[in-house]
Order: C-alpha cells, then structure tokens, then sequence
C-alpha cells in the first residue's frame, strides 16, 4: 500500500505518481490522506490500480480514468468521474453537480445522493446510485446506463438519445423525449447486472424503465416553434 | 466564478473566534475570484446606537476630525474607529437617516459601506489575504458574519462594486453568478425609491430584497419572490441582524455546500472552505436545493420551505 499525503507532497506529484503506473505495476493499492476538498484528485489514470481517497474531494475527481479503481471515503464535488473511459469510480457519500458527465464507460457508483445534471451526455458510462438525482439528470444522455434507487427530481432525461434510465423512486418529472418504457426480461437482466456492480441489494422488479421517445432525432416540422 | 463563506454561529463560545474563522474560510476562497473581497461581521450593540461603516480612499485627510465634525453638525455623541481606509461611526439610533445626509455634505468622497446596529462591512479591492489584514478580520468577534472574493462579471472592479452589499439596516447580501435582467430591475427600483449607488448586478439583487420587505415582506418571503422576479443564475448568502440565509436559483449551476453542527451553520462555495471548522467530520454535509429558501435566525427554529414548481 502506497500512502500519498496530498497536503505533504501536492497534487501535480500525486497525478504524476498516479499517472506513470503501468498495466503491470506492483504498487497497485493507493492511499490518499489530506484530500480537504482538494480539485482533481487522481485525474487521467490509466493502469489498474485501487485508489483510496481518505475524506471528501473538490471538483472532477477521477476524471478520464481508464482502468483504475478509485474509491472516495466522503463526498466528491463537482463533475466526479467526469468523461470516465472505462475502470471503477465509487463515492461512499454523496456527489455534487454533473457526476459522470459525458463518461463514455466504466462504472460510477455514488452510495448516497447525486445532485442536478448527474450523467449529462452520458456516452456509454453505468452510473448506480444509491440515493436521489437532482434535476436534468442524464440530460442529452447518448449510451449507457443510469439506476437512481431513490427519486429523481425534475426533467429526468431531457432531450435523451438513447441511455437506459431505471429509477426506483418517484420521478419529480420527465424531460423533452423521454418517456417510460416496458421492462422486458432482458432489461431485469441488465439491471440485476448493475446492480450487483453497484454494491446495492434493490430488487431489480421495483424499477421502472425510462428512455428515448425519438421524436427529437431528425427534423420534423412538428417539433418547430 | 466568486467565492462566498458564511458562518452563523449557534455557540456563543465561538464568538471570539468568527473573524478568525470566516478569515480562513474566505482566504481558501481567493482562486474562486482575486479581484476583490469583503466581509459583513454582526458584532456588538451600543444600545440606542446605529453603527455607519464608511469607505474613503484618502482616508487621512477625510477621516480627520470627521467624528467632531459630525458632532458638531448633528449636536449629540458621535464616536469613530479608524481602520485602514474604513471607519466606523456611531451616532444615536435618531440620527442615522440625518447622518447620511450631513455626511455627503461634509465629505462627499467618503462612502457607505454599511449601516446597522450590529453589521460593519469592510471590503476593499485585491486579494482576501491583503483585504482581511488591513481591517484586521481575523480579531473581530461576532455571532455571524459573511464573506465574498470576486471575480467581477457585471461591472468593474472598485471597492462600490465589490460585496457585501448593504442596502438596508442591518441587512446585507453577498452573490455568485450574474443577473440578466438588473439593469431594468435597477430603473424599476430607483423609480420605487429605492437608493442603488453603482452598476453591479448584486446590488440590484440586494436593493430588491430591501424593497420587497419594505413592502412587509419577509426575508423569508422576499428571497421567495426573487426567484420569480431575478432572471440570470445565482447563488445568495444574505444576513440580517439576527439571521442568515440562503437561496440558489432553480438550475443552481452555482456550486454551494452547506454543513451545520450543534455548534454552527457554515455555507462555502466549495467543501474546501468548510474543512478547518471545528467537528466538520461529523457536520451534516450537504448540497442546498435550487428554488429552495433556507434560513436560520437566533430567534425562530431554523426553516426551509421549498418553492412550488
């Protein structure tokens, strides 16, 4: 286990030690102590290595990660996980604005809340979320999957392409475009699959499934003012 | 992007320590915005007395037997403090609204900065760290306070356009975002009555607060309305003689977190700012609702009413 101080050694040496690990590297746990909220922590991973960021982190923790598994012990700030790749992002406590925005793979999970914009042009990203969304949540969302096991506040899926949405919850609203859909058995399939990769023991049967009504994708006089 | 802090104290052991800590909270605040900063600290009472904190940026010649001139004018007991380029200004509760006006005669360059019976602002152009050691924040006590680092958007960078803003007794407003439509809001309040000195979006923000609870609204109420009557994005700490609150609009693109103990409630731009508090680690943490209007006073149980759709 590789203990980092951030507060000791700064942040452009733990991305630097971070981001020089290779696929067949031996130091493969990662501890980080004094986080306090500190802004892009353990940004552009690329090998396969467990980071653990002891205490809450600032803005775009984890962003563009590839491969690596990181694990906030406290809440992350703004746009966690942001653009992700492929590789693990876990938030023990609750996530600020636009987590997993525009993530094209791997899988965020956030044990508590999620606040407005959570997957904001999703690209192929799988967020599971204990708690609540906020607001515009998988807004513009493109791929990929997103399970709320609370509720979902208000315009779920706005303008939605074609992410899958399963909430538990209630719904506050739902946005331009997206509308609620059939479970069929392969979707309990692919949630059941989540949710296990989501550490959340929510039964796959009290979701409801949300989607794209494609009315948005091509020009249609229809949708004019 | 603008860094707010705010800490309104429920303990009244940490009173002596509010400078200190808002200071701290403020200065991790700077890369949020370096052009300016400013502080609003609710301190002590004189009873039957109204505090006017003023601004000049020749302060040695303005401040010059200012209180004795005052005095002279008004004919009762006016006392000064001298800090840096502001001073404070204690005249009889009467007289507050006959100070202003002997003031502007007697010297005009000198400007208001706040007035109440327990709010004094300090604010000045540069860095938080310069701003908070020339009025030396960090000793003042008090029972809560807030504070603002600018990054101007809406107008330029002077002292008047830098937060708080003060624009009625004992109330003050700091801001992060930018309104859209204040120069219309701005002719709609001057045309009201309602006195708004500079340019700046924040203050129009602060002046239509006064205005809607000159009308009998409450803070409460007032912070309610501005969702429906200030059009742009923002995020609003504001503090009255008693209370503190806080609003954000209904897409709350602006970051804001919250953590409130037996101890204290603190509001911070970022965690960032809330990490030194005493007993952090196990504060409720959280992020306030867009269109949701939270308030705390020292003399009701804390309230959030939610904003129907």
């Amino acid at each position: 286990m590789q203990t980092f101080d951030l507060e000791a050694q700064g942040l452009r040496n733990l991305n630097a030690a971070l981001q020089s690990q290779t696929k067949d590297t031996n130091q493969t746990a990662w501890e980080i102590v004094n986080a306090k909220g500190s802004h892009a922590i353990a940004v552009g991973l690329d090998a396969p290595i467990e980071v653990t960021v002891k205490g809450s982190t600032g803005y775009y923790c984890g962003g563009m990660n590839k491969q690596a598994t990181i694990r906030v012990k406290g809440s992350a700030g703004p746009g966690v996980a942001e653009n992700m790749m492929s590789g693990t992002v876990i938030i023990d406590g609750d996530a600020s604005q636009y987590a997993g925005a525009t993530a094209n793979g791997g899988t965020l999970v956030i044990k508590g809340n999620a606040s407005s914009r959570c997957g904001i042009s999703m690209k192929g990203v799988d967020i599971i979320v204990h708690g609540n969304v906020g607001h515009m949540s998988a807004f513009m969302g493109q791929s990929g999957n997103m399970v709320v096991c609370g509720d979902a506040g208000d315009a779920l899926g706005d303008s939605i392409y074609e992410a899958r949405l399963f909430v538990r919850g209630t719904v506050k609203s739902l946005g331009a475009d997206c509308i609620e859909k059939e479970m069929r058995p392969e979707h309990i399939e692919i949630l059941t699959d989540l949710l296990e990769r989501g550490e959340s023991d929510a039964k796959p049967e009290e979701f409801k499934r949300y989607g794209s009504a494609r009315k948005l994708y091509n020009f249609d006089i229809d949708n004019a003012y | 992007m603008c860094g707010i802090v705010g800490l309104f104290l429920k303990d009244k052991s940490l009173e002596p320590k509010l400078g200190q800590m808002l200071t701290d909270m403020l200065i991790t605040m700077t890369d949020r915005g370096p052009d300016s900063a400013g502080i609003a600290i609710y301190g002590s009472e004189t009873r039957g007395k109204v505090k006017l904190t003023v601004q000049s940026d020749t302060p040695d010649r303005d401040f010059a037997g200012l209180d004795k001139d005052l005095q002279k004018a008004l004919g009762g007991d006016v006392t000064m403090r001298v800090k840096d380029t502001h001073a404070v200004i204690e005249v009889d509760t009467a007289w507050a609204a006959a100070a202003r006006t002997v003031l502007a005669d007697l010297r005009p360059n000198v400007r208001i900065m706040s007035t109440g019976e327990t709010l004094e602002i300090y604010k000045e152009v540069g860095l938080p760290k310069n701003v908070a050691a020339r009025f030396d924040i960090s000793s003042m006590t008090g029972s809560h306070g807030i504070g603002h680092t600018r990054m101007a958007t809406e107008s330029a960078v002077t002292t008047m356009g830098a937060h708080p803003f003060n624009t009625g007794r004992d109330q003050c407003l700091v801001h992060n975002g930018s309104l859209s439509n204040h120069a219309s809001l701005r002719r709609k309040l001057r045309k009201a009555g309602i006195h708004i000195e500079t340019e700046n979006d924040t203050e129009v923000g602060a002046a239509y607060l006064t205005w809607k609870m000159q009308q009998g609204a409450t803070l409460g109420q007032a912070l309610e309305s501005s969702l429906d009557d200030l059009d742009g994005f923002f995020t609003f700490v504001v503090g009255t003689k008693d209370g503190f609150g806080v609003v954000r609009d209904p897409i709350a693109c602006k970051p804001a977190v919250m953590a409130e103990t037996d101890q204290y409630v603190a509001f911070g731009s970022e965690y960032r700012a809330l990490v030194n508090l005493p007993g952090i680690d196990y504060a409720r943490v959280w992020e306030p609702e867009p269109s949701t209007v939270y308030f705390w006073s020292h003399n009701a149980a804390p309230t959030a009413t939610e904003k129907a759709a």
